[in-house]
């Protein structure tokens, strides 16, 4: 089984579009529910981190693999 | 919790001012600011259905050129035009957003977006050149907003 529930492909995306494209998918999930992005951007690292202590979605893990970050919010 | 507030001037139409306020505003929106953008002189170019936003190295000697070409070549007719087309290629092939998404993202945010009355007298705009969906005020309106805002810039 997956770990998360939806996905969200933000490669080639630069600031502030993975962030908003996030906020998009987040906006049409329930809460709890688990949204997986993977993107391209390093600057997203930092503003995924932000977005989650701003916003109260919380950032369960952020890693790299291979030039791609992988980051996943739990819906508030 | 009360919504924080954002408040932004723009008063600038060239392509590289247009991205400052789009970006802020869309972003504060996904934050879940209220934004109110009021766009004045030259930023209500930023406003038109029609978007032909130019970018310039003239007197912005800080603008990275893929060539360093002299000052007197860069004021040669077309020069600009093909400046703002080389920024626009870079910005796609980089994935910046196009002003006009951004601002496309702003709307469906429902960031608020006013336009200086008094600029669109000045310089006799056609109404029916902007966008739907903004509103017309002058300096007043602005601050009824701005005076409660957590965040304004003037840009």
């Amino acid at each position: 089984m997956a770990d998360f529930d939806q996905e969200l492909d933000a490669s080639g995306l630069n600031c502030p579009l993975p962030i908003l494209r996030a906020k998009k998918t987040l906006n049409g999930m329930e809460s709890g529910q688990v949204l997986r992005i993977t993107a391209t951007d390093p600057g997203s690292v930092k503003d995924f981190e932000s977005f989650a202590k701003q916003t109260g979605n919380e950032l369960l893990d952020s890693s790299e693999e291979g030039g791609k970050y992988l980051f996943r919010l739990k819906k508030k | 919790m009360d919504e924080k507030k954002l408040a932004i001037i723009a008063t600038k139409g060239s392509l590289d001012w247009a991205y400052p306020p789009f970006i802020l505003a869309s972003t504060a929106a996904a934050l879940g600011y209220e934004t109110q953008i009021f766009f004045t002189f030259y930023g209500l170019v930023l406003l038109k259905k029609k978007l032909n936003l130019q970018v310039t190295s003239l007197g912005n000697p800080a603008m990275p050129m893929p060539l360093p070409v002299p000052v007197i070549m860069q004021t040669m007719p077309g020069m600009q035009a093909m400046m703002s087309t080389m920024m626009k290629a870079k910005m796609k092939k980089k994935g910046v957003a196009s002003v006009e998404e951004l601002r496309d993202l702003c709307l469906e945010a429902e960031v608020k977006m006013v336009a200086c009355e008094m600029t669109v007298q000045l310089f006799d705009f056609n109404k029916s050149d902007f966008i739907d969906g903004i509103e017309y005020a002058g300096a007043t309106t602005f601050f009824d907003f701005a005076g409660d805002a957590d965040v304004s810039l003037y840009i």
